[in-house]
């Protein structure tokens, strides 16, 4: 958190080199060798394939790139993966379980809470995320907090309807656990 | 981005160590820096990532105040119970900024240290003084709807665009630094400057200087403050003005004022005068228009921005009302 | 194999899929994070690309310099115009099926620069973060030439474009003495409105990726609404053979028409993997997404005279809009005023300044999203200058005809609009006087507002494959941008073949598939729809042809129209115990499966004796913070007309979504553009402001019965526009009666409520 000392270099200094880089995703641990340039987001997408998680603007301002670290949601875009190094990381592919779906992911098809599909597992893991911090119980709450990621098809009445369902099937689920 | 090499440092001693090579930038929440770098706004060509430097911990100090440690990351903060009963108004600016993502994500050191949303410093095609000194302003005759109205200069009308800086304005905070040269504590009122002639300069902080911890002092206005954010839509917008208000009440009269607003100059901007126009007063809308108008006193508007002027005139009178409307600690 | 269009009236069975609130078909690849984007393909060898944008808006490249980016390791090649192929040279093969008149764009086709963010040079690299590198380190240098990018300084240098587009009809000429007629009248408004430009924005940024075949074929995946359209366009442009490129488009991560044209990102990966021979993705910034198409700038004048009792006796609108030097965009804009109301003095003038700026683009409801709010809030004006009822005014001048053609609607419901939109939102409890209504700080105001949008349909055919498992393939090379596409059309086809949902799929997004047009102006379900009702329509017959053959066969004799399809069964209409599968069908007559392919075309003859449009009613309830100025949408009510609705559900996401259009729209969307620089300077996310969550309250939605049997086959009139409409002229009525401050000057930011508050 210094000053930058230098804001104009002449620059052709070379390409990073790779460094190791491990991420438990999805339960699974990864081991990857990335330039430390390499955002979380695009080692998601370009080095482990897993293309759930969307690029929508690559600057922190549209929630579509939204993972879980640790079990909070995060802009995977303004992160570098070499930050995460040992961390687990949770994307939409980790959220079904087998064949079945998170009741997030039902509620989402049940109150159609997305029309292109673009931004809807950014949508989804911030919703599983805002559900974990437990800060939100009105409908006005939720679209304070879910407010970080953009739906550009406008469904988000819909959204708020699934969350809504959602975070009650969860703390049924919470509540009927021994 | 460009490249740049990348370490991990292991002590708060290996990273200031670590930052006296040149072109070193720490990275803790990355959530500015990296978005700045993709821009090609900066280009470090050695980070030094803090993220896992004990520096994280939020804890009361003796004299009553609170430690925020400057990895503590947003949300943690205006989560924090304490913070939300003791300094309900730093809670509230804290929530009222950015996304829950990214609060989850950028600490507290990294956010005083957040660089402008001007988009001419954002985009490299284009005139930028705090970007490329001698280049000029862009902003200036350019598009400044989003421009400062206080404490300009003709290099650079670019605002500070923190909320939680606002609130620690006016909670007088006080800034701790480690850097080459031992460790020191800087106010908050002076840890911001102004453009003047040196635009590129957002703070007095010195290479290898890092930010350990912020200080809030015991006084945190809980009983009487708030946090009012105004802008472009309902969340997620950085703020057109921002106001941070608290007040120390005598049955109806103020007996200490703190004011500070967020989104009208090159830092959160405060007035003695203004606030010293409050004291002994009663808490009026009269009274709340004559301190604003001190306040404001020296506003400039350019093509854009000039409705600023009354809008933050009319958001100082509503965040006083308020302030002085309001009792105990509410949830932020 | 062409189908005659009859009739038919509307589909046969009442208990099929159409008409059901359906999950969409494709929710669960969405949820899962399953579905794959342009962006979302590769190949082992796959190059990356970063295009350069020019710094300047006009004038021409004098060098360039690639040493430093080409010393880096890694980086393969820089195209530049200087080392461009050889490209098509004829404007007609640069076209595509929505270009309008003029010359397209061609990148990286000289040194002259046409407008800011043009594309310039495309670095290609190994990976994606050394191409981004790389692009920063091509150093160009410019001659600068003077620009004009000003619509306001512009006004006067116009021209009257004509019918420079597909789906737009010049202004039809003035009818009565409008000037005189508007002098005449007792009451006026005479007002100017300016629309500030708007960029399209989808989520997902314009990417295409080439994926290059060992035997030389490419398989394009590219974000775009025509995968055809643009498959015809990479084949002219680059000289290649229609069978060796096939391009994909199977999700597209919203358009809104953004991808309607064949856009640059699609030209240079296919500059990069034609002349590199190998795979190769580029990938748009959120920045450079404001290189390219946006709802034009306008400025218009709407004058409207009226009697004391509310009859318009001349109404005049005027719009002047940006296009580019090189195309002329047009979206006329004025003609719905000609339609909307009964008025015997109409002049409708459009015309258009030449800026340097990319051509426009039409996005969602282009034109209409512009003109119907401008003439909606002067509607709004003279009932307030009238003390009339909004409601009332509107009614009072309902067009029961087309008053610019003179032909009647195919059908029309827009009474019923107002009527059960006013119940619903409970606009009887009006105070009709400007800040009548508060809460505490915030003043409460309600408005409204009607819309029409065009029914359009086109041509498209559909192929259906019916294996013997009883399970049904039919495709069409259509888009789903997030409009339920995949949904609808597997309804219709389940309908008529009375098949579960689950048991059919529809395919789209190919470019191999048979041929349909551009998805875009609400005109898919119309179009498409009725290729696949057209297609399983002659499975149906096929198969009651076949189960008529069979030995016993409870349905021989028994004429088509007397068979139902449900259940997977053909049933006899009359004697539902006459029955037999459809697999028993097919088993029985050894049929492994029935391939059919039919073409739908647009009824001609009634499409030219009657006018074919949606209509709408949208209320408004904004909250305006007294002091500040600062304005909530707090609830809106928008009653649709649109024919038979296929899916409630998909329908009623597409009505919220285009009213969460109208919210950016009346409020937050605006390009600012730096005149001295000719340059949009907010080109992304943070400072282009675009609704988010908090900003939109729930939006009731409600479909009023309208039966048309002359729409096309289904009845169904489409949806995707519709819902914006009104939307901003209502919110900018619901804020002068919460106010009295009239705004006349779309985004509506607070700024300029605060100014009329003072």
């Amino acid at each position: 958190m210094a000053q930058l000392k230098a804001s104009l270099r002449p620059a052709t200094a070379p390409p990073p080199e790779p460094i190791p880089v491990t991420l438990t995703v999805n339960g699974v641990e990864r081991t990857l060798h990335l330039a430390p340039w390499t955002t979380l987001l695009d080692a998601l997408r370009l080095h482990l394939d897993l293309t759930g998680t969307k690029k929508g603007c690559d600057h922190g301002q549209c929630g579509a790139c939204t993972v879980l670290v640790d079990g909070r949601r995060i802009n995977s875009c303004l992160t570098l993966a070499a930050m995460q190094d040992g961390r687990k990381v949770t994307t939409i592919e980790g959220l079904t379980t087998g064949d079945a779906l998170h009741p997030l992911q039902e509620a989402f098809i049940e109150h159609d809470a997305f029309q292109c599909g673009y931004c809807t597992p950014g949508q989804i893991c911030s919703a599983a995320g805002l559900i974990a911090e437990g800060k939100a119980s009105t409908d006005d709450e939720i679209r304070e907090l879910m407010s970080g990621n953009l739906c550009r098809c406008g469904a988000y009445p819909n959204i708020v309807a699934a969350i809504r369902q959602a975070m009650a099937a969860v703390a049924t689920k919470a509540e009927g656990a021994p | 981005m460009r490249s740049f090499t990348y370490a991990r440092a292991d002590s708060a001693a290996d990273a200031v160590g670590r930052a006296g090579a040149s072109g070193t930038a720490f990275v803790a929440g990355g959530t500015n820096l990296l978005d700045l770098m993709k821009a090609d706004v900066v280009h470090p060509e050695r980070l030094v990532d803090i993220s896992r430097l004990p520096l994280d911990r939020i804890e009361d100090t003796a004299e009553g105040g609170l430690r925020l440690g400057a990895l503590a990351r947003n949300a943690d903060t205006a989560y924090d119970e304490r913070v939300q009963t003791r300094y309900p108004m730093l809670s509230k600016a804290i929530l009222a900024g950015a996304s829950a993502q990214l609060r989850n994500m950028a600490t507290n050191g990294g956010n005083l240290l957040q660089r402008t949303r001007c988009y001419y410093f954002y985009d490299t095609a284009t005139p930028c003084n705090k970007r490329e000194p001698g280049s000029g302003c862009g902003a200036i005759g350019g598009v400044n709807r989003i421009h400062a109205i206080l404490g300009a200069s003709d290099q650079c009308i670019a605002v500070h665009p923190s909320d939680l800086c606002v609130a620690l304005a006016a909670l007088e905070a006080v800034v701790q630094v480690t850097g080459p040269e031992g460790e020191r504590s800087i106010p908050f009122a002076e840890f911001h400057r102004l453009p003047g002639d040196r635009p590129e300069i957002d703070t007095v902080l010195r290479p290898g200087d890092l930010i350990t911890a912020i200080d809030l002092p015991a006084k945190g206005f809980a009983e009487h403050s708030t946090y009012l954010k105004i802008r472009d839509r309902a969340s997620y917008a950085f703020a057109l003005v921002s106001v941070a208000a608290g007040l120390e009440m005598d049955g109806g009269t103020v007996r200490d004022a703190r004011l500070a607003l967020g989104g009208v100059a090159h830092k959160p901007w405060r007035d003695p005068e203004a606030e010293a126009a409050l004291i002994g007063k009663p808490a009026t809308p009269d009274q709340f228009r004559g301190a604003a108008r001190v306040l404001l006193r020296d506003a400039k508007g350019h093509e854009h921005n000039s409705f600023k002027i009354e809008l933050a005139e009319r958001a100082i009178v509503r965040a006083l009302t308020e302030a002085a409307e309001r009792k105990g600690a509410p949830r932020p | 194999m062409i189908a005659i269009p009859s009739i038919p009236g509307f589909l046969r069975e009442p208990n099929g899929p159409i008409g059901k609130p359906v999950n969409r078909v494709d929710g669960r690849k969405k949820v899962t994070g399953d579905a794959h984007y342009a962006a979302e393909f590769t190949l082992p060898d796959l190059a990356h690309g970063c295009i350069v944008s020019s710094a300047i808006a006009r004038g021409r490249i004098t060098r360039i310099d690639t040493a430093a980016a080409l010393a880096l390791p890694g980086v393969i090649h820089i195209f530049t115009h200087e080392n461009r192929p050889s490209l098509a040279w004829f404007d007609r093969k640069w076209k595509d099926d929505d270009a309008p008149k003029g010359s397209p764009f061609r990148p990286l086709y000289d040194a002259e620069i046409h407008h800011a963010l043009q594309p310039v040079a495309l670095v290609i690299a190994e990976s994606f973060e050394l191409a981004r590198y790389a692009a920063r380190l091509v150093h160009i240098e410019y001659e600068v030439a003077p620009h004009q990018t000003n619509l306001r300084a512009n006004r006067a240098n116009t021209f009257t474009p004509g019918k420079d587009k597909g789906g737009f009809q010049p202004p039809p000429k003035p009818r009565g003495n409008p000037e005189q007629a508007f002098l005449d009248s007792p009451v006026q408004v005479d007002v100017e409105f300016t629309q500030a430009a708007e960029y399209h924005n989808p989520m997902e940024m314009h990417a295409t990726t080439v994926l290059h075949h060992d035997d030389g074929t490419l398989t394009v995946h590219d974000k775009t609404q025509g995968a055809q359209n643009c498959h015809t366009y990479v084949c002219n442009v680059f000289g290649l053979p229609k069978s060796a490129v096939r391009v994909m488009s199977p999700f597209v991560g919203g358009a809104f028409g953004s991808g309607l044209r064949p856009q640059h990102q699609l030209f240079m990966a296919m500059l990069a993997a034609t002349q590199l021979k190998r795979s190769v993705r580029v990938e748009l910034s959120r920045p450079q997404m404001f290189s390219f198409g946006h709802r034009p700038e306008t400025i218009q004048r709407v004058a409207l005279g009226a009697d004391r009792d509310g009859t318009l006796r001349a109404l005049i609108h005027e719009a002047v809009q940006e296009s580019s030097r090189n195309e002329n965009y047009v979206e006329i804009v004025v003609n719905w005023s000609g339609q909307q109301y009964t008025c015997d003095n109409v002049r409708l003038d459009y015309k258009l300044s030449r800026l340097d700026v990319h051509t426009p683009q039409d996005q969602r409801a282009p034109g209409a999203a512009t003109g119907v709010p401008a003439l909606e809030i002067a509607m709004d004006e003279l009932a307030c200058k009238l003390g009339m009822d909004p409601v009332e005014l509107r009614l009072k001048n309902y067009a029961e005809t087309d008053p610019n053609t003179g032909n009647p609607f195919s059908s029309k419901e827009l009474r019923a609009c107002f009527q059960h939109g006013a119940e619903r939102f409970g606009w009887a409890k009006r105070t009709p006087a400007p800040r009548s209504m508060r809460e505490g700080r915030e003043l409460i105001g309600w408005g409204m507002a009607a819309g029409v949008w065009d029914a359009m349909q086109g041509q498209a055919a559909a192929k259906a494959v019916l294996g013997v498992d009883g399970k049904l393939v039919v495709s069409s090379a259509t888009a789903d941008i997030g409009t339920g596409t995949y949904t609808v059309m597997t309804q219709i086809a389940a309908d008529v073949l009375g098949l579960p949902i689950e048991e059919v799929t529809f395919c789209l997004g190919d470019s191999s598939l048979p041929t349909a047009p551009i998805e875009g102006g609400s005109w898919t379900v119309s179009t498409v729809g009725s290729a696949v009702k057209a297609v399983c329509d002659r499975v149906r017959s096929q198969l009651v042809t076949l189960a008529g053959k069979l030995d016993n066969s409870p349905l021989k004799g028994v004429a088509e129209a007397d068979v139902l399809f449900a259940d997977g069964h053909l049933i006899v209409r009359n004697d539902r115990s006459r029955r037999l599968s459809i697999t028993d069908v097919m088993r029985g007559s050894g049929t492994l499966s029935i391939e059919e392919e039919a073409r739908a075309l647009p009824y001609l003859l009634a499409r030219a004796r009657h006018t074919f449009a949606t209509h709408s009613a949208v209320f408004v309830e904004v909250r305006v913070d007294e002091d500040l100025g600062t304005i909530r949408v707090a609830r809106v009510v928008s009653a649709i007309a649109a024919g038979r609705i296929i899916n409630p559900k998909t329908a009623r996401s597409q009505i919220q979504g285009a009213v969460v259009w109208g919210i950016g729209m009346g409020l937050e969307e605006e390009a600012f553009t730096d005149h001295r620089l000719g340059r949009v300077m907010n080109h992304d996310y943070a400072e282009y402001h675009v609704p988010v969550n908090a900003d939109v309250p729930e939006i009731d939605v409600l479909f009023v019965e309208e039966h048309d049997d002359m729409v096309n086959a289904l009845g169904a009139k489409g949806v995707g526009e519709i819902g914006i409409v009104g939307v901003p002229a209502a919110i900018a009525n619901a804020i002068h009666h919460a106010t009295g401050v009239r705004v006349r000057d779309f985004p509506i930011t607070l700024d300029k409520v605060l100014a009329g508050l003072r």
